[in-house]
């Protein structure tokens, strides 16, 4: 089968400006993908080229095999670019009607997804009267009208409050687990943490890691809080090697499992150094996203 | 195409401005071909002509009345429902939100046409109905014998007003997808038809006859000349024989399928922001 997303050499130049350089992405089918990047990394303008709301400079996209603009392209996607758009002077849930009979799905999604995103209750108001959550909800459903088997987000959760974003995740979440394979943009890591099989992370326009949340995080350290911290030290570099002992903050870094916990106290504790504190640190995924979009191009594999 | 044309008259004939429009053409129509006219004639401040005043309210001349606002002010108004129709997915942003449903960019934009095509022709059988409405009454209160255009007449003269409205429906359609919006299109387009237009006629064309000459290439002039082959009169602005009717109908038609290729190229090719 071909895969729901596909990408080759993707790029797009706005004159001197390069939003996206030369990305080969591709997502799985039924894996809910994260992308992420900071803002002006080029994740809607990829985002658009899917959709063929922008033609790429060069480079070629494909959905489910087909090309934006050929019959089928867009049959089987939901999407959701850069803030809802709608018409004001019309209904939520007539906005959705007309939205089913430009895709030619019948209205018997409507009260569905209306469903799904929280807004029967407010569904017979104007649009033009939605507050920001609101509008954001009835963009998510909207993009769901065509029960999708792609369904494609660009920060889904803009504009929710705390029990919305919740919700919007939880639903994310099911419909991966429904099968639907999901693309969603975002530069909220924890989100994408939660969620997502498997982020790409995008950083002026180029695709600098692509991997599992797991992976991308790293191997997980020991932080240990020592007194004396120079002879703690010592001890330390003579248990595990030099390369795997580190100073930062006051504390020692080790690299090593928590496995080793044990024996790292007890060798401290043993030479008569106080241990004040000795837990497992994970590397937040805020640490590496800053890392990779910061500085050079780091290849995380 | 079916599809997005269905979905576009739903959004027409929810959209108030679109009744607004169409209430404006109407009572404006009345106003000018109608009421004031006959009001001077029954006040008797018709001046010299005033006895040619009253044949020309009643329902015989039915085409070249209904026809007459269509070459500028009613013409400035389809102009506008077009460039509404199509500026205001630019104005909401929701182009994206179209044209990711599924149906292409060029069924997308033939939807939109065909509605605006639609509505065109609904305003001018309106145009026509109103008139005889009106005619039939002033010819009841003066006595006047009831008379009607024929049947031929009536069908070519709805034909041509459809032409011309669907024409400057097109123009509008066009300038909104050129300019991406709706405040520009309009304001560019009511320039063009209400004062350029005038300004080439009464100003330039007499003086240089070169212009004369140009005039007779542009739309405007074109459904003018138009209309008063089929009856209108001279008195209502552009309206004015510059060319044969037949010439004239051949202009319009290709002005309108350059107004649709044109707007239908751009809105492919173009990025959609
Ligand atoms: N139409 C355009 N013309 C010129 N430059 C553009 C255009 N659209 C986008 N860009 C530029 O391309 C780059 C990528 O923009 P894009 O909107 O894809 O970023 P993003 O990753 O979605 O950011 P954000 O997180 O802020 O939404 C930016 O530098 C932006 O200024
Ligand atoms: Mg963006």
């Amino acid at each position: 089968m071909q895969p729901p997303v596909q990408t080759t050499g993707l790029t797009k130049r706005y004159g001197g400006l390069t939003a996206v350089r030369d990305l080969d992405l591709t997502v799985r089918a039924g894996e809910v993908y994260g992308f992420l990047g900071p803002n002006g990394a080029g994740k809607t303008t990829t985002l658009r080229m899917l959709l063929g709301l922008i033609r790429p400079t060069s480079g070629a996209v494909r959905v489910f095999g087909a090309r934006p603009g050929e019959p089928g392209h867009l049959g089987s996607v939901g999407a959701l670019i850069e803030g809802p758009a709608f018409y004001p002077y019309l209904s939520g849930r007539d906005n959705l009607r007309l939205l089913a009979r430009y895709a030619g799905t019948g209205a018997h999604r409507v009260p569905v997804v209306l469903d799904l995103v929280d807004l029967t209750d407010r569904a017979g108001d104007r649009y033009a009267t939605y507050s920001l959550g609101m509008k954001q909800r009835l963009g998510v459903a909207a993009a769901l009208l065509k029960d999708p088997r792609l369904l494609i987000l660009d920060e889904p959760t803009n504009g929710l409050d705390p029990a919305g974003m919740a919700d919007m995740r939880a639903l994310i979440r099911r419909l991966g687990a429904g099968g639907c394979t999901v693309l969603l943009s975002s530069h909220l890591l924890g989100e994408v943490q939660q969620i997502c099989d498997r982020v790409g992370v995008v950083s002026k326009g180029q695709l600098v890691a692509e991997s599992s949340v797991a992976e991308l995080r790293g191997a997980a350290a020991l932080r240990v809080m020592a007194e004396p911290l120079d002879r703690a030290e010592v001890l330390a570099r003579a248990l595990l090697g030099d390369d795997r002992v580190r100073v930062v903050d006051g504390a020692l870094e080790l690299a090593v499992g928590p496995q080793r916990a044990a024996a790292v106290n007890a060798e401290l504790v043993g030479a008569g150094v106080a241990v004040s504190e000795l837990r497992l640190r994970e590397r937040d995924l805020e640490d590496v996203f800053l890392e990779l979009t910061s500085g050079g191009l780091t290849h995380v594999a | 195409m079916l599809r997005s044309w269905q979905a576009e008259m739903i959004k027409l004939v929810k959209r108030p401005a679109t009744w607004l429009l169409l209430v404006l053409a109407l009572l404006l129509a009345l106003l000018f071909t109608y009421l004031f006219p006959y009001a001077s004639y029954a006040g008797g401040t018709g001046g010299p002509n005033s006895d040619r005043t009253l044949p020309m309210l009643l329902p015989e001349q039915l085409v070249g009345n209904s026809l007459g606002g269509l070459p500028v002010f009613l013409g400035a108004i389809v102009l506008i429902l077009g460039v509404l129709t199509v500026g205001g997915e630019y104005g909401w942003g929701t182009w994206k939100t179209l044209l990711t449903q599924g149906p292409t960019r060029l069924a997308t934009y033939a939807g939109k046409l065909l509605a605006l095509a639609v509505a065109a022709l609904v305003l001018v059988l309106s145009l026509f109905a109103t008139g005889a409405a009106t005619s039939v009454v002033i010819a009841g209160v003066e006595s006047q014998p009831v008379a009607w255009p024929s049947v031929a007449d009536l069908a070519v003269g709805l034909g041509a007003g459809w032409l011309i409205a669907t024409m400057w429906a097109m123009l509008g359609a066009l300038l909104a997808i050129a300019l991406r919006g709706v405040a520009l299109p309009i304001g560019l387009g009511l320039v063009w038809m209400l004062a350029v237009q005038n300004l080439l006629a009464v100003i330039a064309a007499p003086l240089l006859d070169w212009v004369a000459e140009a005039q007779k290439g542009l739309p405007g002039p074109n459904a003018g000349s138009l209309v008063a082959a089929l009856g209108a009169t001279g008195d209502t602005p552009g309206v004015a024989a510059v060319v044969g009717g037949g010439q004239a109908a051949l202009v319009i038609g290709g002005y309108l399928l350059a107004f649709v290729a044109a707007g239908g190229l751009l809105l492919h090719r173009r990025d959609i922001l």
